[in-house]
């Protein structure tokens, strides 16, 4: 266990000194005050402050924001950890720290857990921002704001997990590929699948399910946008930013398996493999 | 999960074999350790293979103990292979190997290990006082070792660096930081990759004296490198690998070699040329250039003596101790590894 935290600690020291941190933070910092900025702006200002048509806005407006804050977290947990282990494996770097007294899955485990601690506090941060932000401007808070927030952190681990296991068989440049393309296509698939609920064309759900049991990510973030946003909303249509065919807990519990799974088979495979 | 545990559980010494051994590295005093647990490095046929390609053929060794004991060959021969599969970091394909008496990889030796890879590549965002102290973690002696890093530093000559970050660094003095953690837990073998590639005369000599202090400390030195002078400078023994195979061990001592006559003679008879043969070895003899290995300066006189006395005109005799590179081009030549 001493070897998994030393990984850990070390993971988040590299994401501070290569100023990934101080580039997140910064960028967030510049998303939040745009988005204050813009709320300030917005046309709900205008409305009675206790009206329903009001409600129906910020909420929408706040699904707007927190879609950047997962569309960002799901870019960090790809690109922080694109070159960890896929670069140090290339390099010869991990050459000195894979001989001594850790096992090998201790390696992409306390990699792991220092990505998934700096992707937890970018959510935090950033997402709990953007929450605040809202309530500062117009007083409205989401319902099932903790739900959210860890269903947006959750598709960032499940991002980061396929990258670290790419990474433990192809070089830095594929697994970014692969990981990224992976995201899109359940970017795709989950319009698929909404389209299918709107238009009631079971083809087209079963296809963004499909694509959604390929990679899960895209079915966490419409949860969190279920758990988030106002039924009313919901019932209103489709778009990015909310969703009108809310992933089932069957699917969560899936996205759950499939996130402990890569996150064996990548241990495994790195366990396995030549350095 | 270790892979290396799996193999070397799986398989114990001389089982799996993947062909004969071309020669075998034995102990220092010439006798082989009874069993592979008393020697530093045992290993038996042990071989690496990439899809059709043999990185690794037949690695057969025994490195007694405390030895100093120097890996050559050409570029491509399968000297960073091999000690890749010592270290646990490469998985072999066939044969078995025991390093300080456990299999390859094994947790109970990890903290006894010391290894300098051939590239030097660390985490390069550290600086080489943080590197120390990471590798001080890892090892789980944080507070102990920790305090040995300014030593270690000062010793390598970094102490003036030490805050400096390693991506700065020149590749001697990345070599330098890199000698730092190979010896940071006082292993009991240290395994070198080219040690003095990157290192201007000061630090070779640095390394030398390094190499010295520990083996009066007791470890076990595996040096990989092509720089014969090092090896000869540095090394009780030595192999010889090439194309995978170890192709023959020679002790590293001037006495042990002998020495390279070469004498420019006429009139040799051929009884006079196979009398030679009592007392030299690898003899030629075309145009009148007479070149031979005589055992030692000893036998000088009575090879001397022996030609005359075959009618011989011996207008030069001319000896010199046989080198490693002379041993090297003879095992070896001058191919580059396949």
């Amino acid at each position: 266990m001493r070897g998994i935290a030393v990984i850990a600690l070390v993971t988040f020291q590299e994401a501070a000194r290569k100023k990934i941190l101080l580039a997140a933070a910064l960028l967030s910092t510049a998303f939040v005050g745009l988005f204050s900025w813009g709320l300030l702006r917005c046309p709900s200002c205008a409305a009675p402050s206790t009206s329903l048509l009001r409600r129906e806005i910020d909420s929408g407006l706040l699904m707007v924001g927190l879609y950047g804050v997962a569309l960002f977290t799901a870019l960090l947990a790809v690109l922080s950890s694109i070159d960890s282990l896929a670069g140090e494996i290339a390099s010869g770097a991990i050459q000195t720290v894979a001989i001594r007294p850790l096992e090998r899955w201790h390696l992409v485990l306390g990699k792991w857990l220092g990505y998934a601690a700096i992707l937890a506090l970018y959510v935090v941060l950033v997402g709990g921002g953007t929450v605040l932000a809202m309530r500062w401007t117009e007083g409205f808070t989401p319902p099932h704001l903790a739900a959210g927030l860890l269903l947006i952190w959750w598709e960032g681990l499940i991002l980061l997990t396929v990258t670290l296991w790419f990474g433990t068989f192809c070089s830095t440049l594929t697994s970014g590929i692969c990981a990224v393309g992976l995201y899109g296509l359940a970017f795709l698939g989950g319009w698929v699948e909404q389209i299918g609920a709107v238009t009631h064309r079971p083809a087209a759900l079963r296809l963004g399910v499909l694509a959604s049991l390929v990679m899960p990510s895209e079915a966490l973030w419409r949860r969190a946008v279920f758990e988030m946003q106002s039924p009313l909303l919901g019932a209103i249509g489709f778009s990015p930013f909310n969703t009108s065919s809310a992933p089932s807990g069957l699917m969560l519990a899936y996205a759950g398996v499939y996130l402990c799974l890569a996150l064996w088979i990548a241990m495994r495979h790195f366990s396995r493999r030549d350095l | 999960m270790t892979p290396a545990r799996d193999f070397a559980a799986a398989r114990s010494p001389r089982q799996n074999r993947v062909g004969a051994p071309a020669a075998v590295a034995e102990g220092a005093s010439g006798a082989s350790p009874a069993r592979p647990e008393d020697c530093a490095l045992w290993t038996e046929g042990l071989c690496k293979r990439y899809g059709e390609k043999w990185a690794v053929r037949d690695l057969s060794l025994r490195v007694a103990r405390g030895e100093v004991f120097g890996f050559l060959g050409p570029n491509g021969a399968g000297k960073s292979t091999s000690v890749k599969m010592l270290l646990g970091l490469v998985r072999p394909s066939g044969g078995a190997a025991w390093v300080l008496g456990y299999p390859p990889g094994d947790s109970a030796i990890r903290a006894r290990i010391g290894f300098l890879p051939e590239h030097f590549r660390f985490y390069d965002w550290l600086t080489p006082r943080e590197l120390l102290r990471l590798h001080a973690r890892l090892l789980g002696g944080a507070a102990e070792l920790g305090r040995q890093a300014d030593e270690l530093l000062r010793w390598v000559g970094l102490a003036d660096h030490a805050d400096r970050r390693l991506r700065e660094y020149s590749k001697g003095m990345l070599q330098r930081a890199g000698l730092a953690q190979a010896l940071l837990n006082r292993p009991d073998l240290i395994v070198l990759d080219e040690p003095t590639s990157g290192l201007d005369p000061a630090g070779r000599r640095l390394v030398r004296e390094i190499l010295r202090r520990e083996r009066e400390r007791g470890a076990t030195i595996f040096l990989n490198s092509h720089l014969l002078g090092e090896v000869e400078a540095t090394c009780d023994r030595v192999a010889f690998l090439r194309d995978g195979e170890v192709r023959a061990v020679r002790n590293v001592g001037a006495a042990a070699r002998g020495l390279r006559v070469v004498a420019r003679v006429a009139g040799l008879s051929p009884a006079g040329l196979a009398a030679l043969t009592a007392w030299a070895a690898e003899i030629s003899h075309v145009d009148g250039e007479l070149s031979f290995v005589a055992r030692d300066e000893e036998a000088l006189p009575a090879i001397l003596a022996s030609l005359i006395a075959g009618g011989a005109r011996v207008y030069s005799f001319a000896p010199r101790p046989v080198t490693l590179e002379d041993l090297f081009l003879e095992i070896v030549g001058d191919a580059v590894g396949q």
